[in-house]
C-alpha cells in the first residue's frame, strides 16, 4: 500500500502554548482598592481634594514662618521698586505755569520734591491740595507730562479790591476771596477800597456801585459796609452817601444825577441819606445848620 | 423554600434600586468561562413604548459599558467546586469589567447552569373579591397554588405565573382589571439545589457585591436566543455550555419547562484529552481549531500536529488526522443531544404546536452541528446567537454569551414572579371584613 502523501502545507502545526495562559486574579486587597478607586466620590476627592489640600497645607506651612513672609514681602517690594524706578516712570523736573515769580517760588517751596523721583511716589492729589490751600491760587492742576516733567498749572486770583479790616489791609478778588495782605494802601492805589465787617461777602454789589461812581475819580474814598446790610459811600471832599439795601446803584445814580444838576455833593452836607430812596434826606453840617436856623427855614433846593 | 424565598423579594427591591442608580452588573458563572457585563441604564427609552414594542424590543433602555470574560476555575457542571478559586475568577471578571466601564458596580444579577433544575407546573384558583381582578386577587390565586413536595434541600429559583384563566376564558396574559368571578392561574416553578445556590450567593458576597437577582442560565439563554415568534409559538432552547447543557421550553413568551443535562463541551475536551493523551489545554485548542462532528474525505488527509513538550521526540511529533478527532468528538456530542432529546420528550415537547429547537451556547459552535442536530432533535433546528444589545463588544456577541445577554434583557424587563405580588393578607379577618363590605354594598 502506497503511503499517504501529505504535503507540508497540509500539516497544520499546532503552536499553542503548552501551559495554559496566565489568568491572574486580583488579590482581595487589590480588588477592594480598585473598587474604592472607581467610587466617584473617592475619586474626585483624590483627584481634586487631595492636591488642593496639599497645596494649601504647603503654602500655609511656608507662610507661617515669619522669615518666609518677610522674604516674600522683600521680594515683592524689590520687584515693585525695580519697576517703579524704570526711566519711563521717573520725573526729573518741575515746571510751574501761569504763576507770578513770587508765587512760583512759593510753590516750589511748598513742594519739596527731590528730583529725580518715580512718578509712583508722587502724591499728586495731596500736592494739589497743598497748593490750592494758598489764597492767591484760584485753581491748580498738576500733571506729569511725558519726558519726566511735572507740570504745575496755576491760575492766580486777580485782586479787584482792597479791603480794610480790623488791623489789616487785604486784597480780595471778585468773589470776595482773600488774595494777599497789603502792607500799605499806597502800594495799590489803583484798586478801590472797601471797609466794614464782612464787606467781602458783597463784593459784587460793591463793584457795581463803584462802576456806577467811576467818574467821581479820586474824590471817592471808598465804600463802607454798614451792619452787613448796605453800603456807605465815602467821598474825600463831600458828604457820605448812605445807600439802601436794595438797588443801591439806582439810588446812587439818583444822587449823581442831583449832583450833576444842582451840584449836590459840593454843598455843605455831612450825609446824603438814600436809605429810603423814595424820601432822600440830607443831613446838614453843623455850620450850615447854624446859618439856616435863626432866620428862616428854607430848603436848599429852593435857593 | 425558606431562605432563598425570603431573599428573592429583597433581590427584586435591590434590582429596582440599582436600576434607579443606573448601573448594574451581570455575572454569568459558567463552567468554562465567567463573564461579567456592566449595564448602564440611561433612563427612559428614546422611543415611546406606545409604538407597541419599544425600540430593540424595549432593551434600548440600557447599554453595556463594560464587558470582561475570564477562564473560570473551580466549577464543575455549573456548580461551585472550589469556592476560593471561583471567588478569584469572579473577582477577575468583575474587576476587568469595572475597569472598562470606569465605574464601580455594587449590584449584580447572577446566573448559573447547574444545580439540577427541575420544573413543576402548579395550578391554583380563587374566587374574586371584587367585580374585577386586582393585584390582590392574583396574589391570592398564586398563593392558592399547592406546592408539591420539591424534595429535601431544594429551593424555588423561578416561580412565574404563565397563564391566567378567568371563568371559562383561558390564555390571558394579564387579567388585571378584567371582570369575572373565578381566577385560575398556572404557575411554573423551577427548583434547584439549595446548597449550590447558597454557595453561589456566598461567593458573590465575598466579592463585596450585592446579589440583585438570580436566574437559571437555561431561562436567560432562551430569552436572548429565541426570537419573538419562537417564544410566542413554542420553542426549545438548548444552551450547550461547558459543563452542562441547559434546556428551556418557551410558549406564549413564558418559560414552561427547564432542565439541564450534566454534559457539555468540557466532556468533549476531556474525551479528546484522554483519547489522544494530550494535556487539557491542548485538547481544548485542538477542539476549537480543528473540531467538528461530520467527517468528510478531506478530513482523512488533514494531519494535525499535536505537539507536546514531554521531551520524547516520538511523542511530541505525533500527528492525528482530523477525522480521528471528529471520531472522538462526535459520539459525545451525539450523547449530549440525545440526552437533551430525552429530556424534551419527557417534558412532552412533541405535543407543542411548534417543534422549533434553537441550539446556543459555546459548544453549539462545533462545525457540522447543524448537520448532526436535525438527525437527533428533529428537522426544525437552528443554531442561534443571542440578540444584539447596545454597546456589547464584538467579542461578546457569540453564542457563548447567550445567557449573559439574556440576563441583560431579564434585568431590563423582569418577568413577574410570585414574589412580585404582595403576600395576601392572610388571615381570615381581612378577607371576612371585605366580604362583609361586599355583602353590604350588594344588599344596601
Amino acid at each position: 500500500m502506497q503511503p499517504l502523501r501529505v504535503s507540508p502545507s497540509e500539516i497544520a502545526v499546532h503552536r499553542g502554548p503548552a501551559t495554559p495562559l496566565r489568568d491572574p486574579a486580583p488579590s482581595r486587597l487589590r480588588y477592594k482598592l480598585g473598587r474604592l478607586w472607581l467610587t466617584p466620590g473617592f475619586r474626585k476627592l483624590m483627584q481634586f481634594g487631595l492636591p488642593a489640600f496639599v497645596a494649601l497645607a504647603l503654602t500655609g506651612w511656608y507662610v507661617a514662618n515669619p522669615d518666609n513672609r518677610a522674604a516674600i514681602t522683600a521680594q515683592v517690594d524689590e520687584t515693585r521698586r525695580s519697576i517703579e524706578t524704570r526711566p519711563e516712570f521717573m520725573v526729573k523736573l518741575m515746571a510751574v505755569e501761569g504763576a507770578s515769580p513770587v508765587l512760583a517760588d512759593t510753590v516750589r517751596k511748598l513742594l519739596p520734591v527731590d528730583f529725580p523721583i518715580s512718578s509712583f511716589d508722587l502724591d499728586l492729589e495731596a500736592m494739589q491740595d497743598r497748593i490750592a490751600a494758598l489764597d492767591v491760587v484760584e485753581t491748580v492742576n498738576i500733571v506729569i507730562r511725558p519726558g519726566g516733567v511735572m507740570e504745575v498749572n496755576v491760575t492766580e486770583r486777580a485782586p479787584v479790591l482792597v479791603w480794610r479790616r480790623v488791623g489789616a489791609l487785604e486784597l480780595i478778588d471778585a468773589t470776595g476771596h482773600r488774595v494777599a495782605t497789603l502792607v500799605d494802601r499806597a502800594a495799590r492805589p489803583d484798586l478801590p477800597l472797601i471797609a466794614g465787617w464782612r464787606a467781602n461777602n458783597a463784593v459784587g454789589e460793591a463793584l457795581a456801585i463803584l462802576a456806577a461812581a467811576a467818574h467821581l475819580g479820586p474824590r471817592l474814598r471808598g465804600l463802607v459796609r454798614v451792619g452787613e446790610r448796605r453800603w456807605d459811600m465815602v467821598l474825600a471832599d463831600g458828604p457820605t452817601i448812605m445807600l439802601p439795601e436794595t438797588a443801591p446803584v439806582l439810588a446812587l445814580s439818583q444822587v449823581l444825577a442831583l449832583d450833576a444838576a444842582q451840584d449836590l455833593l459840593a454843598r455843605d452836607l455831612t450825609h446824603v441819606d438814600m436809605r429810603d430812596p423814595r424820601r432822600p434826606t440830607l443831613r446838614l453840617s453843623r455850620s450850615a445848620m447854624a446859618r439856616l436856623t435863626p432866620t428862616s427855614f428854607e430848603s436848599p433846593s429852593h435857593e | 423554600m425558606t431562605e432563598l424565598y425570603q431573599q428573592q423579594r429583597a433581590m427584586r427591591a435591590m434590582r429596582s434600586a440599582a436600576i434607579q442608580r443606573g448601573v448594574i452588573a451581570i455575572l454569568d458563572i459558567g463552567t468554562s468561562k465567567i463573564g461579567c457585563l456592566v449595564l448602564r441604564f440611561d433612563g427612559p427609552e428614546q422611543f415611546p413604548a406606545s409604538d407597541g414594542v419599544g425600540s430593540l424590543a424595549g432593551q434600548s433602555a440600557f447599554r453595556v459599558i463594560g464587558a470582561a470574560t475570564t477562564r473560570s476555575r473551580g466549577l464543575r457542571f455549573g456548580e461551585i467546586d472550589a469556592m476560593a478559586e471561583t471567588e478569584r475568577a469572579i473577582r477577575t471578571a468583575v474587576q476587568q469589567a469595572q475597569k472598562m466601564a470606569q465605574t464601580r458596580v455594587d449590584h449584580v444579577i447572577a446566573t448559573f447552569s447547574g444545580a439540577h433544575p427541575r420544573s413543576y407546573g402548579l395550578a391554583g384558583s380563587v374566587e374574586l373579591l371584587g367585580a374585577t381582578v386586582s393585584e390582590d386577587d392574583i396574589a391570592c390565586a398564586l398563593a392558592a397554588c399547592e406546592l408539591p413536595d420539591i424534595g429535601q434541600g431544594r429551593e424555588v429559583l423561578h416561580a412565574q405565573p404563565v397563564n391566567f384563566a378567568l371563568d371559562h376564558r383561558t390564555g390571558l396574559a394579564d387579567p388585571r382589571g378584567q371582570a369575572g368571578n373565578r381566577l385560575s392561574v398556572d404557575m411554573h416553578v423551577l427548583t434547584v439545589d439549595a446548597d449550590v445556590v447558597r454557595n453561589a450567593l456566598y461567593c458573590i458576597r465575598r466579592c463585596d457585591l450585592e446579589v440583585a437577582g438570580l436566574s437559571s442560565s437555561a431561562y436567560a439563554s432562551g430569552i436572548s436566543s429565541l426570537v419573538e415568534d419562537e417564544q410566542e409559538l413554542g420553542a426549545a432552547c438548548i444552551d450547550m455550555g461547558g459543563g452542562s447543557t441547559g434546556l428551556s421550553i418557551f410558549i406564549k413568551k413564558h418559560m414552561i419547562y427547564a432542565d439541564s443535562v450534566r454534559l457539555g463541551g468540557d466532556h468533549v475536551t476531556s474525551d479528546i484529552s484522554k483519547g489522544l493523551h494530550v494535556p487539557w489545554a491542548t485538547a481544548e485548542r485542538l477542539k476549537n481549531f480543528y473540531g467538528g462532528v461530520v467527517a468528510t474525505g478531506i478530513d482523512d488527509r488533514e494531519q494535525i500536529e499535536i505537539g507536546g513538550q514531554s521531551g520524547d521526540w516520538e511523542k511530541d511529533r505525533r500527528t492525528v488526522s482530523r477525522s480521528e478527532l471528529i471520531g472522538i468528538m462526535r459520539p459525545r456530542v451525539e450523547e449530549i443531544l440525545e440526552e437533551a432529546r430525552l429530556r424534551l420528550d419527557a417534558a412532552g415537547f412533541e405535543h407543542l404546536p411548534s417543534q422549533q429547537i434553537v441550539l446556543t451556547g459555546g459548544a453549539s459552535q462545533i462545525p457540522g452541528l447543524d448537520g448532526l442536530a436535525p438527525k437527533i432533535l428533529g428537522q426544525q433546528v437552528r443554531i442561534g446567537r443571542p440578540l444584539r444589545v447596545q454597546g456589547l463588544p464584538q467579542a461578546a456577541t457569540g453564542p457563548g454569551f447567550a445567557s449573559a445577554v439574556g440576563l441583560c434583557l431579564f434585568a431590563a424587563h423582569p418577568q413577574d414572579e410570585w414574589w412580585d405580588f404582595e403576600v395576601p393578607a392572610d388571615g381570615y379577618t381581612g378577607r371576612s371584613l371585605r366580604w362583609a363590605m361586599k355583602w353590604f354594598k350588594d344588599n344596601w
